[in-house]
């Protein structure tokens, strides 16, 4: 199962990347893609809408049932994957890549201390 | 995918009728005389053009294809699809009921008005409310209902309460029902022992919870044991307890969701009390309050005045109307008819029957199939099929298969906190001998997914049609038939399908 180390995780499966503008940016992991299987439909947040840590700020649905993919880190939401709104097989696809959901303009950056890395995320998936 | 045959529209021959309209008596009025323009059509419907015939075999041999609760053991775990008893049909035939008007004066539809009555102060003796709305027309209404009437007695206190608690458990409803409210929900996550750890919900309910949605037994068949340590810290803060009355066929006669300390719930009549269900006919999901909450009920009431029985249009605090008239009243008169046949004592020995019949199963099936959350259950049960995984087989397909075996495919994937899940629930009108047979062919199921994988994975092989492209449907869902495009017609070519919608 891929864990790229250079991101960092959250318990309910989803990945978080910063980028050097401070951005940070949200999709959902390898393991989780491929418990959830065809994803048919995403419903993203809305630019500029705020999230807060752990709390839903998208929807996939598969052919199994909706979830809710919880904000790893709180603040505005500066870019959403339209394309994954189109193309939902996106997500199976290419989960690290063009599977991304949306990026974060984080407002409280130490709130990232409490995600894990991907040898801790590995850990979980594998317990 | 093998159909069965043409569709309706496919069959249709320009200017064939199934019947002759006799002549008019009354003078026509064209239609734009008396109707505004924007609602008249430019068109006339395309409507398939049959015989009479034509229309009853179609219809028929789709219906000979289908699975129904009348032709196959239908184990669906959470929808409690009991047989439905044809007495409850005979009774709610009778023409007194069955040619009605739902406009009939009061003062002529005294029979129907105390039947309602009656039905009402039975579900209150069942549940240990105090009073009861049957208007709302499915669970899931039952539940925006009642949610409505928890905004309106906080509203009534002056209390600002702003989210509805709800674990990890309950049915998909709750939230969903919650959210369309204006409620923010805060899911509770279960212990492990798949019941609500008290612990969570200290640590989340704060002076902001309007109330705690809850399912009890909840969707694992489990008995909240803790519920009236739950109610009275709800009640401490100020807050209520919404009880998903879905799964009420554990607790007929046993015990009541009014003496556990819970202020409200909804009944499913299609479920617990027997009237028809899914594609069977329309739902009807009763609402039940404790003392409290009875002037925030929805109107119209059915009162009795002396032994008259009259509608009261009006109420102090009412969240108003929530259907038509009075709700499904048809099914209404089948559900009376059900509970009246019963009585108190047999109610309680369908209800003691159904958790025997779970439980039994569960036994038969534990070398086969593990369940998680092992523990006495009530009405139904959850088994994991996560072991599959290695030899490339869902949960879904073990489902598709057991259709092969005559079996209706148990709910999947539900609740969310069993891997691969499968949730059976059997209901008390099963024989020992059905249970025997569904537990047998889920085992050769086994079997087969160890020796033969592909036979499971490509399920069902022996229907009318055979597996479904799911994740196509999903993506690309094509809802309607358009007529073929005669130019591709004269070219010889077969009228087919619509594109799908959205694709152009």
């Amino acid at each position: 199962m891929q864990v790229p180390a250079e991101l960092r995780y959250t318990k309910t499966h989803e990945w978080m990347r910063q980028d050097a503008n401070n951005e940070a940016v949200v999709g959902i992991t390898a393991h989780a893609q491929e418990e959830l299987r065809d994803v048919v439909f995403v419903e993203l947040p809305k630019v500029g809408q705020a999230v807060k840590q752990g709390e839903p700020s998208a929807v996939i649905e598969s052919v199994k049932a909706a979830f809710d993919i919880y904000a790893p880190v709180s603040g505005t939401v500066s870019r959403v994957n339209e394309a994954v709104a189109n193309t939902p097989q996106l997500v199976n696809q290419d989960c690290y890549g063009k599977g991304w959901l949306f990026a974060i303009t984080p407002t409280a950056p130490a709130e990232t201390a409490s995600l894990l890395s991907s040898e801790a995320y590995e850990k979980q998936i594998k317990a | 995918m093998s159909m069965s045959g043409p569709l309706i529209f496919e069959r249709s021959v320009p200017g064939r009728r199934g019947y002759a309209v006799p002549p008019g008596d009354v003078p026509a009025v064209p239609p734009g005389d008396v109707l505004p323009e924007d609602h008249l059509r430019a068109a006339p419907p395309r409507l398939p053009e049959v015989a009479e015939f034509d229309a009853v075999r179609h219809y028929t041999r789709l219906s000979q294809a289908n699975f129904s609760v009348d032709t196959h053991f239908y184990p669906l775990g959470s929808c409690t699809m009991k047989y439905n008893p044809k007495l409850n049909e005979r009774i709610a035939a009778l023409p007194g009921f069955a040619w009605l008007h739902p406009l009939q004066p009061a003062a002529q539809a005294q029979g129907i008005l105390q039947l309602l009555y009656e039905l009402e102060q039975l579900l209150c003796a069942i549940t240990g409310m105090a009073a009861f709305t049957l208007q709302p027309a499915a669970g899931a209404q039952g539940e925006l209902a009642g949610l409505k009437i928890i905004a309106a007695y906080h509203r009534r206190k002056r209390r600002a309460r702003s989210t509805i608690l709800i674990p990890d458990s309950a049915h998909g409803t709750n939230p969903a029902s919650a959210a369309l409210s204006g409620f923010t929900v805060i899911q509770l996550k279960s212990g492990p022992d798949g019941l609500i750890d008290l612990r969570e919900l200290r640590r989340k309910l704060t002076k902001d919870v309007a109330a705690l949605m809850l399912t009890n037994p909840n969707t694992l068949g489990l008995f909240e044991r803790e519920i009236k340590t739950i109610a009275a810290l709800l009640h401490e803060q100020g807050a209520l307890v919404y009880m998903d009355g879905a799964n009420m066929n554990a607790l007929l006669g046993i015990s009541r969701p009014g003496d556990m300390g819970v202020d409200l719930l909804q009944l499913n009549l299609h479920k617990t009390f027997s009237t028809p269900h899914g594609g069977g006919g329309p739902g009807a999901g009763p609402v039940g309050v404790a003392k409290a909450l009875e002037d925030f009920l929805p109107v119209p009431r059915v009162r009795k005045v002396g032994t008259r029985f009259r509608w009261e249009a009006r109420g102090r605090a009412t969240v108003g109307r929530v259907h038509g008239f009075y709700g499904n009243v048809g099914v209404l008169v089948r559900a009376y008819a059900y509970i009246r046949t019963l009585g108190r004592e047999g109610l309680a020995r369908a209800s003691r029957a159904a958790i025997i019949n779970a439980n039994y199963l569960k036994v038969r099936l534990q070398d086969t199939f593990p369940v998680p959350f092992d523990d006495h259950c009530l009405h139904e049960f959850v088994v994991t099929l996560k072991a599959l995984r290695a030899r490339g087989i869902s949960a879904g397909d073990v489902a598709k298969r057991l259709l092969d075996y005559g079996c209706y495919a148990p709910t999947v994937y539900f609740p969310l906190i069993v891997e691969e899940a499968l949730m059976i629930e059997p209901t008390e009108t099963e024989s020992k001998e059905t249970l025997d047979e569904f537990a047998q062919a889920l085992r050769a199921i086994a079997h087969e997914a160890q020796h033969n994988p592909e036979l499971v994975r490509r399920a069902p092989q022996r229907m009318v049609v055979d597996r479904v492209d799911e994740v196509k449907a999903a993506r690309e869902p094509n809802l309607r038939w358009v007529e073929p495009d005669p130019s591709v017609q004269a070219a010889g070519s077969k009228p087919h399908a619509a594109p799908p919608l959205g694709s152009g």
